[in-house]
């Protein structure tokens, strides 16, 4: 049983290298390598899945060829998993296994090389959910991260995902080499890189600037990755550009992954030396809470479907650290069961989206408007998943936004909630609407923005005339997973055990034993205030709110210039084009001057913070 | 050897990123990407550096003469390793990008803004 741990990683890289090598042989049987793609991404979310129950009652670890620890000391190499672990690694595994489906159909033509890097992509999220080495867990991040530059760019015949790509590579390469230096940083003061021995060291010397400047840099490589503003740009730029069955992986977990670094940075290796946190608490809600409204701003404007797609994600990857940062259980099981809500509907959002471009060529929503009514199953799932994205009963979005909101009992950050979950779900249900029934009239249209939009052709064949089943059903079943995680997590048990595994993924004493002297904790001595994870009366009041609200300003956005009160002509917001072409300039070395500035402030902060 | 590589490394990174940052040439951007990265090398180094330790091969010397750690060595293997298929992606974009967008330009290599 044991051996699902390395058999999750091995599988997939074993299969990728076997397709490469029989490469001259498979050349005109394209099925084979569709099978084997979904047939290893459904066996790894199988085994992941069988991990999530087997680490229920307690997290468990597995020593690579059996060298475990003595006396504290850590000479191989282990994963460690517990249910939200690998309960995030199972999520990318069914998301995987569905865009592989959908890719079935899609591609007219597809190279070997698409299957081979989706399975390494694959290999590098499981190895990163469950590695518990800080190096290992920079290799995983680089497998992934190359495996993620090389389909940005499936299509280097175009010029947008050239650029999506370069800008993607270089922003995330620095940060990884900023996150190295830190482990670097880390190893020479500890002279360990297994994540529970650096725990055990640095809680118990002294405090010292040296472990503030390590998890600093390594976090920075995370942040980048996690899109957190000001580290955010490369995000959009890639995600408008990858083949939509990337997206759907880029946005359900990967930005989700950086996030998860984050989180366990802190709380299974630095976050008892660093102390101080209510201040470290306030830092990273600050940063969640304007990742979130840049994000919502940008969302709301776009009229290029994947980039309003991406932008949305980066205001619920701001919502997810600001879910972490409140430092209690209940608010990492609302993260938790945010981030599974939220990378259902996105995926059956970004497959609805590749519908549109397969059948009706363009992803320019002024254009689409009403012509999307050929497509009406399309049209359900994506209002039902717009609807989820909106956080509307009983989606899991809800209820995870529920209980962050719950768990951090201040007004401004529901507040905050709201006006996101307004511009974020108004966005999509303005295009729900206006595309798929036609209603109002299009969206005013920026002439830049339409030729971006207009560029997004080769990805998939000539317009069909009906849409095949196996791209309607994955995006129908991920939508239905997003209500289904919602209603699951009503049920007490359930929300219970989600709580107390949040408990458990914080307590650090318990993960030093569990990894150093293979104990077996069970329950979690929380260092935080428990509060109950229940459906509460605010928490629905909130998310109807916001969903009406969204719903009343996609209406309003489709009729605006029916409006008699309204000079003819006006378009809100066109004023801001200039400043924000600026801001978000697509030229690498601004995203890099942004990302050595944010590191350098967020340095200043901590420091002051930390003394 | 005390502070010094440190400081070495620290000016690699930083005359890495000013170089980044201020590049009017994809090509010589990407080296400034590999200089960043060579940092990395100089740390791991540094770190397990043990003035007048022996090479880690306890083959033909005396198991407890002192000897640089090796686990920084693998790691910096490991580190050129990444960083040779990262750099072989970037230039393949690169090479894409001079067809497609006529320049190396970084300034110049954006379809979508805003």
């Amino acid at each position: 049983m044991d051996q699902l741990y390395a058999l999750s990683v091995t599988v997939p890289l074993v299969a990728a290298a076997a397709l490469l090598a029989t490469r001259p042989l498979l050349a005109g049987h394209r099925r084979v390598l569709d099978v084997v793609a979904v047939l290893v991404s459904a066996a790894v979310a199988v085994m992941l899945g069988f991990l999530v129950f087997r680490t229920s009652g307690a997290d468990s670890t597995y020593w690579f060829a059996g060298f475990r620890p003595a006396h504290g000391v850590v000479i191989g190499i282990d994963f460690e998993a517990g249910p939200l672990s690998a309960g995030l690694a199972c999520l990318g595994a069914v998301l995987m296994t569905a865009s592989m489906v959908f890719s079935w159909r899609y591609f007219t033509h597809v190279a070997t090389y698409f299957h081979v890097l989706m399975l390494t992509f694959l290999a590098g999220m499981t190895g990163f959910c469950l590695t518990g080495d800080v190096f290992d867990l920079f290799v995983w991040f680089e497998l992934m991260g190359v495996s993620a530059y090389a389909l940005t760019a499936y299509r280097p015949e175009e010029r947008g995902p050239i650029q999506g790509a370069l800008n993607f590579a270089i922003t995330n390469s620095v940060g990884a080499y900023l996150s190295l230096t830190g482990i670097g940083l880390i190893y020479g003061r500890t002279g360990a890189l297994n994540m529970a021995q650096i725990a055990a060291y640095v809680n118990h010397h002294p405090p010292s600037g040296l472990v503030v400047i390590a998890f600093l840099l390594i976090i920075t490589g995370l942040l980048v990755k996690g899109a957190i503003v000001p580290f955010h740009f490369w995000l959009a730029d890639a995600h408008a550009v990858a083949p939509t069955p990337v997206c759907v992986l880029f946005s359900g977990v990967m930005v989700e992954l950086g996030l998860y670094g984050i989180a366990r940075m802190y709380w299974s290796v630095f976050g008892v030396a660093l102390g101080h946190q209510a201040a470290i608490s306030h830092l990273f809600l600050a940063l969640g809470s304007l990742t979130a409204v840049v994000g919502a701003l940008f969302c709301f404007r776009e009229r290029h479907l994947k980039r309003l797609l991406a932008f949305s994600t980066i205001s619920h990857a701001g919502m997810f650290l600001a879910g972490f940062a409140l430092l209690t259980p209940l608010g990492l099981a609302g993260a938790a069961l945010y981030v599974t809500g939220h990378a259902f509907v996105k995926a059956a959002l970004f497959l609805g989206t590749g519908i549109v471009l397969h059948r009706l060529r363009s992803v320019n929503e002024t254009w689409l408007h009403g012509r999307g009514r050929r497509l009406p199953v399309t049209g359900v799932i994506v209002t039902a998943a717009a609807f989820g994205l909106a956080d509307l009963p009983p989606f899991g979005t809800f209820l995870g936004k529920g209980w962050i909101e719950d768990s951090a009992a201040a007004p401004w950050l529901t507040a905050i909630f709201i006006a996101c979950g307004v511009l974020v779900g108004g966005a999509v249900l303005r295009v729900a609407g206006g595309v798929f029934y036609g209603l109002g009239d299009p969206p005013g249209e920026d002439p830049q923005m339409a030729a971006e939009a207009n560029e997004e052709k080769g990805e998939t064949e000539e317009g069909r005339q009906r849409t095949p089943l196996s791209m309607l059903i994955p995006a129908a079943a991920l939508a239905a997973l997003g209500l289904a995680a919602g209603i699951a997590a009503m049920v007490p048990k359930v929300a219970a055990g989600v709580e107390t595994a949040a408990a458990r993924f914080q307590d650090q004493p318990g993960y030093i034993a569990t990894v150093l002297a293979g104990a077996h904790v069970t329950r979690a001595a929380p260092p935080y205030p428990v509060a109950p994870a229940d459906v509460t009366v605010a928490s629905v009041v909130t998310a109807l709110c916001s969903v009406l609200g969204a719903a009343a300003l996609a209406l309003a956005a489709l009729y605006w210039r029916r409006l008699p009160l309204l000079r003819r002509g006006y378009e809100p917001g066109a004023g801001l084009t200039v400043p924000i072409r600026r801001f978000q300039s697509g030229i690498i070395n601004d995203y890099i001057t942004w990302l050595v500035a944010g590191v350098a402030t967020l340095g200043g902060v901590l420091a002051l913070v930390i003394r | 050897m005390g502070i010094f590589p440190f400081l070495v490394v620290a000016w690699i990174v930083v005359v890495g990123l000013y170089g980044i940052v201020t590049s009017r040439d994809l090509i010589h951007q990407i080296v400034c990407l590999i200089v960043v990265q060579s940092s990395t090398y100089v740390l791991l180094l540094g770190v397990g550096y043990v003035t007048g330790g022996a090479a880690p091969y306890f083959w033909d010397i005396p198991q407890h003469t002192r000897a640089v750690d090796p686990v920084v060595q693998a790691l910096a293997l490991t580190d050129v390793v990444v960083e040779a298929a990262v750099t072989a992606l970037l230039l393949s974009f690169a090479v894409q990008a001079q067809k497609k967008f006529g320049t190396l330009d970084p300034s110049q290599l954006v379809e979508f803004k805003g």
